[in-house]
């Protein structure tokens, strides 16, 4: 049986860009060790000459035509975007 | 005149006899609306003012060229974008999104000429099955508004069990279509995976994820399979192959029919009702010339390890994509980018698409991917061979869709493995990939439970018929929840 620790958690919501307080990685700790043993019922199973499926159907790679398209229209692209500036989106600062 | 329990042939009867119009139809889908909503809270944003106009256009054309769906109302879950209309997948993180266009769903339904009212409420990012994890209302189950609906697809479920649309859309990763469905007694179909174009469905797990149709009849929900269904250039996992015309494949005739039935599905954790009215509905469509025969599908007990593991990871890496830079919520505390990725997630997501990413990101990290992510990759071929196995002796297959009816608001939702085990029945089907359906087939306690047919890949014609011959044979399908006799006429 796996043992999550809470620094497991935090390292691994770090990973996934989450930020999570102390009390939120312990909660998460049980549940997710919880979790993960009942994964390990797949143990049980002899895998060793099996295929993994990536795809439940038979299918080839499909390549679209190497043709230039207009892109979207910058106004549309923006239209979601919180704030932005001179057609440029603004986020915080990258560079110290 | 109400047409809450029409369907949709005679809607078009009532509107090709100049009984009434399409405007008339809409107008009563908005007000049968506005009258339940607030007690079943199915619907998010709404699209009354385009609806209404586009009614009015419709009722312009000639009876000649319209088709089947001509003219009808229907509700699309909040997964599928809709140009102009804003789409959440119930998540804070796309609160206010605003699509610059349409999946291929939402234009094939234009062109069937159907009329989009609305948006549906739905667990957040479809991860859920109960719609307790959407950040915006908890849809109730029209049969007992103290249940839940069902999840992901619950505010799909939900409203055509109120009557407010006759037809909606959801979609179904492990369960997200046939699990509501079964809970609010409609009817509800998985496709076979690549029958129905995801470009424009937000994406959760790709390799699982199927849109599909929600009715009250068979017969509906095939028509609005073939109207949605096809091949796609925009999605390079749709399948490149014909759409049969499925309300055609309603012939009655089910002689000489073989079903599977794997024992499996009648394991610890079902339901007595649950099998009772399996068993029951096994012997009506024995009536009707099928034979059935227990089998076994020996990998049953390890789809639900095996589906959280894949269905996670592929999240974990496709919710990636949300980090409040081009679209949806952005954090207001952040002094590096690094920290405005972080808190933007944080703030936006909630727990169970957390426990989510983070359970993904856990399995595909270095030293664990070879024991859960292939591991659990490996045990999928083992699953899909079993209903490969199944599917060359039997036509069908055919189980509970859920081990038991809706459950209470609240009951299980601090306990993710208890929610997660609701899937059980459902789960395999996506894995292996192949269509199902779930109908209506019985009752406990006055809620209503549901019997699951399975098919072979792009076989939904079969499925389809021996729904339809059970819904013939028997009357769930007629009964209505309360909310229909309150309802404003």
């Amino acid at each position: 049986m796996a043992k999550m620790t809470k620094e497991e958690v935090i390292e691994v919501a770090h990973l996934a860009r989450l930020a999570i307080t102390d009390e939120e990685a312990v909660h998460f700790a049980d549940q997710l060790e919880a979790i993960t043993n009942a994964m390990e019922l797949l143990n049980e199973l002899d895998t060793e000459n099996v295929e993994p499926t990536t795809h439940v159907l038979e299918m080839v790679n499909v390549l679209r035509e190497d043709k230039s398209v207009p892109g979207l229209d910058r106004e549309l692209v923006l239209k979601n975007v919180k704030e932005h500036e001179a057609g440029q989106v603004k986020v915080p600062t990258i560079l110290e | 005149m109400t047409f809450a329990d029409k369907t949709a042939a005679q809607m078009q009867e009532l509107i090709h006899t100049e009984q009434t119009t399409i405007a008339e139809v809409t107008k009563q889908a908005f007000d049968r609306i506005e009258a339940l909503d607030p007690k079943v809270d199915a619907f998010l944003a709404m699209n009354k003012e385009q609806a209404t106009q586009q009614a009015e256009e419709m009722d312009k054309v000639p009876f000649a060229e319209r088709g089947p769906l001509f003219g009808l109302p229907i509700g699309v879950k909040d997964n599928i974008v809709t140009e102009g209309l804003e789409t959440t997948a119930s998540s804070r993180i796309l609160e206010g999104f605003n699509p610059i266009y349409n999946a291929t769903v939402v234009e094939k339904l234009k062109a069937a000429g159907m009329i989009t009212v609305g948006k549906l409420n739905m667990d957040e990012f479809a991860m859920g099955s109960s719609n307790e994890n959407s950040y915006y209302k908890k849809t109730k189950n029209p049969w007992n508004l103290e249940t839940v609906p069902g999840g992901s697809s619950g505010g799909s479920a939900a409203a055509v069990a109120a009557g407010e649309v006759p037809f909606t859309l959801g979609s179904d990763t492990g369960g997200s279509i046939r699990q509501p469905a079964s809970f609010c007694g409609v009817v509800g179909m998985k496709p076979t995976y690549g029958r129905v174009s995801r470009f424009g469905l937000i994406a959760f797990a790709s390799s699982l994820d199927q849109i599909g149709p929600v009715t009250r009849t068979v017969k509906d929900n095939a028509l609005l399979l073939e109207a949605i269904s096809g091949h796609d250039e925009r999605d390079s996992t749709s399948a490149d192959i014909e759409v049969p015309n499925f309300a055609e494949a309603l012939t009655g005739d089910i002689q000489g029919l073989r079903i599977g039935v794997p024992k499996e599905y009648f394991a610890e954790g079902v339901g007595e009702a649950a099998k009772q009215a399996v068993r029951d509905a096994l012997q009506v469509l024995e009536e009707k010339g099928a034979t059935w025969e227990e089998i076994s599908l020996p990998h049953s007990k390890y789809a639900l390890a095996t589906y959280y593991l894949l269905a996670s990871s592929e999240a974990s890496s496709n919710l990636s994509r949300f980090d409040g830079i081009r679209y949806g919520y952005r954090t207001q505390k952040a002094g590096s980018l690094l920290e405005f990725y972080m808190n933007t997630r944080s703030e936006g997501f909630g727990d169970e698409v957390k426990r989510r990413i983070m359970l993904g990101t856990y399995a595909l990290s270095s030293g664990y991917y070879d024991a859960y992510y292939k591991k659990a990759q490996k045990v999928r071929t083992l699953i899909k061979q079993d209903f490969d196995k199944a599917f060359e002796e039997y036509d069908v297959i055919i189980g509970p869709t859920t081990p038991t009816p809706a459950f209470k608001i609240g009951e299980i939702i601090d306990d993710p493995l208890t929610m997660y085990a609701n899937d059980i029945l459902t789960i395999p089907v996506n894995l292996a990939g192949v269509p199902a359906i779930s109908v209506p087939c019985g009752f406990e306690n006055g809620l209503p439970l549901g019997l699951q047919i399975i098919g072979k890949y792009f076989d939904e014609e079969t499925v389809y018929r021996v729904a339809d011959v059970f819904e013939q044979a028997t009357d769930f399908h007629k009964k209505t929840p309360q909310t229909w006799e309150g309802a404003a006429q």
